[in-house]
């Protein structure tokens, strides 16, 4: 079914394309998602930096996407078709899409292709991702404040570095304004299972966590929250609709400054190859508002650490900091660089349990 | 770990939770099979079940409403079964698969101006009295009234396919269509309506998921559920109250392995992840396998039925 529906959609995209070259010379802009555009997380908000490319190039450029395209030869299949159409540069919004990615690249050398999440580059193929951690620090620091129970919960997905970065960051800053905090950990080995979401969430509150952080792709936790009671925040969207109660502030992902900085760097002639990890910063990620249910200086608070990570001049990951097993990994004053946390493996001093492996 | 943290009430009272989605397609589906069907479209009708109810409550905001509308929609995706294998004849196993496929891709069309709603709260049954007892209260009297829906489905199924002429009569036509036909019932009829049945059966399980359980509508949201129900009609050896106990079992160990998780027991989370699974398929096995007459399938499960002969 799914990849009838992409044969459809590749040709419709084909088509729509073939016809708009004859009528003008915009840059063309092709999208592959791996979920659906109304998933209200992850690929929703790849589709809105879309939609703002648009908006802000108008009829300079033509924008066209796949979506629900499973990671593996139907990706490649996809990008292929693409890349046929005359496409002048693909934005690829899966980890798994990494190596599809690179095959077709090296196929067509004259359409530039950008990959999110991954680590592999090529002349023709540029990597980006962001800097989720330095939002996962702020909501820790707003649950090490917030909760009574001293027990806070997060639903992890899969033990990649990118899940044990926020992990460690949110559980860093929630000890750091609450000595007293434990973090509870649930490994759900699946990026998206609705039910599954809910009854971690469940077991989580039923052992007294309430504060509940999730790494996984559905609203199903802050759902389970409202009925149940206990706090959480918005992953990967703003998730507005369960504020003020259940969600306190959310981590939002926009893709939009830099999708439109790349494909002016199309229309430029100055497009080159090259690896981005942005944050906040840079805009490319966001805080969603602080609910009214965080206390004034909470709240506050928060602001400030966030402008403070914005500026450069507090990292999230700073010594004095050490590894589970109570060695040091970094020390007093000293940040952790783009290859450590790049490959991060470990939980930091203070987390109980094991990551699976 | 500090397995003190987990308490028992609340486990038991969440895994009946857990469990109500898949026990109430697992009955359906029993029910189709009993009558000599096989259909592999449960997961279809369950998610189309989930968005139609979820639809369906959202806009008129009565969970009730949403309900029925579900067990409705179930029912008429399931024609789409019962017509190709029981007016034309075509092969069970493809078209049922066909169903799940199209149910998948009919609900993710249906539910696109349905991401990120909240749906109606379904207020909970607090039985009078009942629910104050300590321990069983919790556990038991203060559940939503779709809990106690399916544990008496549980109940009638078993006593209708047991113990009434219309229980025999689907037997018959499960076991021997052909023997069925000759003493002039309708076979066919019959199979429709056991399907029919199946469907809303699916469907209820599906809205169950959608408006109770997490409650959100998301594309692919069963995520598999209709295939345990399906797993579990057959290591339960179709009989009702076994379906049951393989749901709860199922529902249990899934909860509480995320229990066992957030109390930092010292096991492997990828052997805590397929516990669920393993133990729900070795005890179901073990209460099959322990009595003698332990009923294999249906006779004419499966097979095409002509009513030429």
């Amino acid at each position: 079914m799914i990849s009838i529906r992409n044969i459809l959609t590749g040709a419709a995209v084909a088509l729509g394309l073939a016809v708009t070259a004859a009528a003008a010379e915009p840059t063309k802009v092709g999208f592959v998602y791996v979920g659906s555009v109304g998933d209200g997380g992850w690929t929703f908000y790849h589709d809105e930096a879309r939609k703002k490319v648009e908006e802000h190039f108008g009829d300079k450029v033509v924008t066209s996407f796949v979506e629900n395209v499973p990671e593996g030869s139907d990706a490649e299949r996809v990008m292929t078709q693409m890349a046929l159409s005359g496409v002048d540069l693909i934005f690829t919004t899966s980890f798994g899409f990494m190596d599809p990615t690179l095959a077709v690249a090296a196929k067509f050398p004259k359409v530039k292709f950008e990959h999110a999440t991954g680590y592999k580059t090529a002349a023709n193929v540029s990597n980006y991702s962001a800097r989720f951690y330095e939002g996962r620090a702020i909501m820790g620091h707003i649950a090490g404040k917030m909760t009574k129970t001293n027990k806070i919960g997060y639903i992890a997905s899969f033990p990649i570095p990118e899940v044990i970065r926020g992990i460690n960051a949110s559980f860093i800053h929630a000890r750091k304004v609450n000595p007293d905090v434990e973090m509870k950990i649930i490994w759900l080995f699946t990026w998206f299972d609705p039910a599954k979401e809910a009854d971690a969430t469940k077991a989580l509150v039923e052992q007294g966590v309430d504060i509940v952080f999730a790494h996984t792709d559905s609203t199903a936790p802050l759902a389970t929250l409202a009925e149940l009671g206990g706090y959480g925040f918005g992953q990967a969207a703003d998730m507005f609709q369960y504020a003020p109660k259940p969600r306190l502030s959310s981590i939002i992902d926009d893709w939009a400054p830099y999708y439109i900085q790349r494909v002016q760097d199309v229309m430029d002639g100055t497009w080159q190859s090259k690896s981005t990890w942005d944050g906040i910063g840079k805009g490319m990620v966001a805080i969603g508002a602080f609910s009214e249910e965080i206390p004034a200086d909470v709240r506050a608070e928060a602001a400030a650490m966030r402008d403070a990570i914005a500026d450069g001049t507090y990292l999230p990951f700073t010594g004095p900091l050490n590894k589970q097993d109570g060695t040091v990994w970094l020390k007093d004053g000293e940040a952790a660089d783009d290859g450590a946390l790049g490959g991060l493996n470990f939980y930091v001093e203070g987390i109980e349990g094991d990551i699976p492996s | 770990m500090d397995l003190s943290a987990i308490n028992p009430v609340l486990l038991i009272s969440s895994l009946m939770i857990a469990a109500t989605p898949i026990l109430l397609a697992a009955l359906g589906e029993l029910v189709v099979e009993k009558s000599g069907v096989l259909n592999l479209g449960v997961e279809g009708m369950m998610i189309v079940g989930a968005i139609c109810g979820f639809a369906i409550a959202v806009q008129t905001g009565s969970p009730v409403l949403g309900f029925g509308g579900a067990a409705l929609a179930g029912a008429l995706l399931s024609l789409l079964f019962a017509f190709p294998t029981q007016i034309l004849l075509a092969n069970q196993v493809a078209s049922g698969l066909a169903l799940t496929l199209f149910g998948l891709g009919l609900s993710a069309l249906i539910g696109k101006n349905f991401d990120g709603l909240i749906p109606p709260a379904t207020d909970k049954l607090h039985v009078p009295v009942l629910a104050d007892i300590p321990v069983l209260g919790p556990i038991l009297f203060q559940h939503d009234p779709m809990v106690y829906f399916t544990l008496t489905l549980t109940a009638v199924i078993w006593a209708v396919l047991k113990y009434s002429r219309a229980g025999l009569i689907i037997r018959a036509v499960g076991e021997n269509h052909d023997a069925a036909h000759a003493l002039g019932y309708k076979v066919v009829r019959i199979r429709i309506l056991a399907i029919m049945f199946g469907g809303a059966c699916a469907g209820l399980g599906g809205a169950y998921l959608s408006l109770i359980r997490v409650p959100i509508w998301t594309e692919g949201m069963t995520a598999g559920a209709g295939w345990i129900a399906l797993a579990i009609v057959v290591f339960g050896g179709w009989r009702p109250w076994r379906v049951l106990i393989g749901a709860y079992i199922f529902g249990g160990v899934t909860v509480l392995q995320f229990n066992l998780q957030v109390a930092g027991i010292a096991l492997p989370v990828q052997y805590l992840a397929m516990s669920p699974y393993v133990i729900t398929i070795v005890v179901l096995v073990i209460i099959s396998a322990s009595k003698s007459r332990a009923g294999g399938p249906p006779a004419a499960l499966g097979k095409i039925f002509h009513a030429s002969h």
